[in-house]
C-alpha cells in the first residue's frame, strides 16, 4: 500500500504515449494576495491522453487549470511559484509571452462563449485572423477541419454565415472547441465544458474528447465524477489547494489510495 | 442508506443458506424426511433474495457508486449468486437425504461428517470475513478448499470401491456421491465469496492468479 500511495501522489502515471509528458508541473503554487489557491503541486500530464481534475468547489482545480496557460495572470493579484514546462519549454520564462502560451494551450470554458456578433465561421477563424492569417483558402480549410474535429461540421456546413448564437447550447460549446482547435494548439484545457449541457449534448462533448485525444493532450476540470470516469485516462484529486492523489482514472475510481479521495468519490464530503 | 440495506439483505440471505446446509446435513444424518422436504421448500426464499439483491444492485448502479461503494455493490451481486448456489447445493443434499431416508442405511464409514464440517466452517468463515471486512480471514480460508477437494476424491474412491463390492448399494452410494460433490461445491462457493471479500477490501482480484493465500500487493 505505501508504495502505491507514493506512486500515485507525486510521480506521473505512465503515459500511454510513453513519451515525455506534455506538461510537467513542478512545485506549483498560485496565490491571490495572501490566499494560496494551489499549494506546491507537482504532476506530469501525459501527452495525447485525457487528464481529469476533480475536487470540491474551491479546491483550486480551476486555478490550477488556468495556471497551465497563464490565464490566472488576468487577475492582477495572482502570483505563482514553481515551474511549468510544455513539452520541455518553460511557459513562465521571461522570454515567453502569455499569448504564445495560450496559442499552444487552448481553453474551453464552462459557459460557451462564442462572440455574439460574429457568424459561425468568423468565430472559428477569429484566432487565425488575429494571428494575421488572411489567405481565404487556408481559412476555409482550417474552418472545415476544426469544425469536423469538433464534430460540428455536418450540423453547420450549410449555414456557416449564420450567427453563432443561433446554435443550440451544445453546438455553441462545440463551436468554442472548434475555435480553440483552429489555432492548432498542443494542449486543450476544458473547465467544466459540459456542466451547462443536457445529457445528449454532454455525451457528444465526451465522445469528442475521446476522439480529440488521438491528436491532443486534454486536461478537463469536472464536477461530474462519472464524466471523469468515462472520459479520462488519468485523474487528479485536489482538496484545499493540494494535490491529494493522482493516478490512472480506473484506480482513482475503484480503489483510491488516499482516504480523502475515497471519502470524496463516495460522496462522504465535498 | 441503501448500501446498508444491501449488506443487510445479503447477510440475511447468507444466514438462510447456512441454515439450509446445516439442516440438509441434519436431515441426512438423522434420516429426517420431513426436514429434508422443508429444506428443499425453503430454497425459494433464498432464490427470492437473489432476485431482490439483483434489483437493489441495479438500482444502486444507476447512481454510479464509486471506489469502495462500487466494489461493495458489484461484490454483493457476485456473493449473492454464490449464496444462491449454496442454497441449491443444500437443496440437492436435502433431496438425496429424502431419498436415502426411505432406504436402509449403507454400511460404510465415510469422512462425510468431517467434510461437511469443513465446508460449513468455510462458509461461515467466508461470511464472517464479509461481515467484518476481514481480507486476512478470507485469504486464510482459500487454501482449505484443496483439503475439501481431496476429501471428496477420497470419499468418491471409497464409494466406488463399495459399489464394486456391494452392487445392491449402487443407488444409495450414488446419492452419497452427490452429497459429497455438493459439499465440495459449497466449499468452492465459500472460496469464491472469500475471493470477493479480498476484492471488496483490497481492490485486488486474486482469482486465477495463484497468489490466493498470500497477503499484500502483487
Amino acid at each position: 500500500m505505501p508504495e502505491s500511495a507514493n506512486q500515485t501522489l507525486n510521480t506521473a502515471p505512465e503515459s500511454k504515449s510513453a513519451g515525455a509528458p506534455a506538461l510537467s508541473v513542478r512545485n506549483l503554487s498560485v496565490l491571490f494576495g495572501k490566499n494560496t489557491a494551489v499549494k506546491n503541486v507537482s504532476l506530469d500530464i501525459a501527452a495525447r491522453a485525457v487528464t481529469a481534475i476533480i475536487g470540491p468547489s474551491g479546491c483550486g482545480k480551476s486555478t490550477f487549470l488556468r495556471a497551465l496557460n497563464r490565464m490566472h495572470e488576468l487577475n492582477p493579484e495572482a502570483r505563482m511559484e514553481g515551474e511549468i514546462h510544455l513539452f520541455g519549454d518553460d511557459i513562465y520564462s521571461r522570454n515567453v509571452e502569455s499569448v504564445t502560451v495560450r496559442r499552444r494551450v487552448g481553453m474551453v470554458f464552462q459557459k460557451s462563449n462564442p462572440f455574439p456578433t460574429m457568424s459561425i465561421v468568423e468565430n472559428v477563424t477569429v484566432g487565425l485572423r488575429l494571428n494575421g492569417v488572411r489567405n481565404r483558402k487556408i481559412l476555409a480549410e482550417r474552418t472545415e477541419q476544426s469544425l469536423r474535429m469538433a464534430a460540428l461540421w455536418d450540423e453547420v456546413k450549410d449555414r456557416l454565415h449564420a450567427p453563432a448564437v443561433s446554435l443550440s447550447g451544445g453546438q455553441q460549446q462545440r463551436l468554442c472547441i472548434a475555435r480553440a482547435l483552429a489555432v492548432q494548439p498542443e494542449v486543450l484545457l476544458m473547465d467544466e465544458p459540459a456542466s451547462a449541457l443536457d445529457p445528449l449534448a454532454t455525451a457528444k462533448i465526451e465522445d469528442l474528447i475521446l476522439e480529440l485525444k488521438k491528436d491532443y493532450t486534454i486536461v478537463i476540470v469536472t464536477h461530474n465524477m462519472q464524466q471523469a470516469a468515462r472520459a479520462s485516462d488519468f485523474t487528479a484529486f485536489f482538496y484545499l489547494g493540494e494535490l491529494v492523489e493522482f493516478g490512472p482514472t480506473k484506480k482513482i475510481f475503484t480503489s483510491p489510495a488516499q482516504k480523502r479521495t475515497e471519502d470524496y468519490v463516495t460522496g462522504r464530503f465535498g | 442508506m441503501e448500501l446498508d440495506v444491501l449488506k443487510q439483505k445479503l447477510l440475511t440471505m447468507a444466514s438462510h443458506a447456512e441454515t439450509a446446509v446445516n439442516q440438509a446435513l441434519q436431515a441426512l444424518t438423522q434420516r429426517d424426511r420431513d426436514l429434508a422436504l422443508r429444506v428443499k421448500d425453503n430454497d425459494r426464499v433464498i432464490d427470492q433474495f437473489e432476485v431482490e439483491i439483483d434489483e437493489l444492485v441495479i438500482q444502486l448502479l444507476t447512481k454510479a457508486p464509486l471506489a469502495s461503494n462500487l466494489r461493495l455493490v458489484t461484490t454483493a451481486m457476485k456473493i449473492s449468486q454464490n449464496i444462491e448456489r449454496i442454497g441449491d447445493e443444500a437443496s440437492k443434499i436435502a433431496k438425496r437425504a429424502r431419498d436415502l431416508s426411505q432406504e436402509p442405511p449403507v454400511k460404510i464409514v465415510l469422512d462425510l461428517p468431517r467434510m461437511a464440517g469443513m465446508a460449513l466452517d468455510m462458509l461461515k468463515t467466508a461470511l464472517d470475513a464479509f461481515v467484518n471486512q476481514d481480507p486476512s480471514a478470507a485469504r486464510a480460508l482459500i487454501p482449505r478448499d484443496k483439503e475439501v477437494d481431496a476429501l471428496n476424491k477420497q470419499i468418491h474412491a471409497a464409494l466406488v470401491q463399495h459399489m464394486v463390492e456391494n452392487p445392491d448399494t449402487i443407488g444409495r452410494c450414488l446419492h452419497l456421491m452427490v452429497v459429497s460433490k455438493s459439499l465440495e461445491r459449497i466449499a468452492d462457493h465459500a472460496t469464491n465469496v472469500a475471493e470477493d471479500v479480498v476484492y471488496l477490501c483490497e481492490a485486488q482480484d486474486i482469482r486465477h492468479t495463484g497468489v490466493k493465500s498470500q497477503g499484500g500487493a502483487v
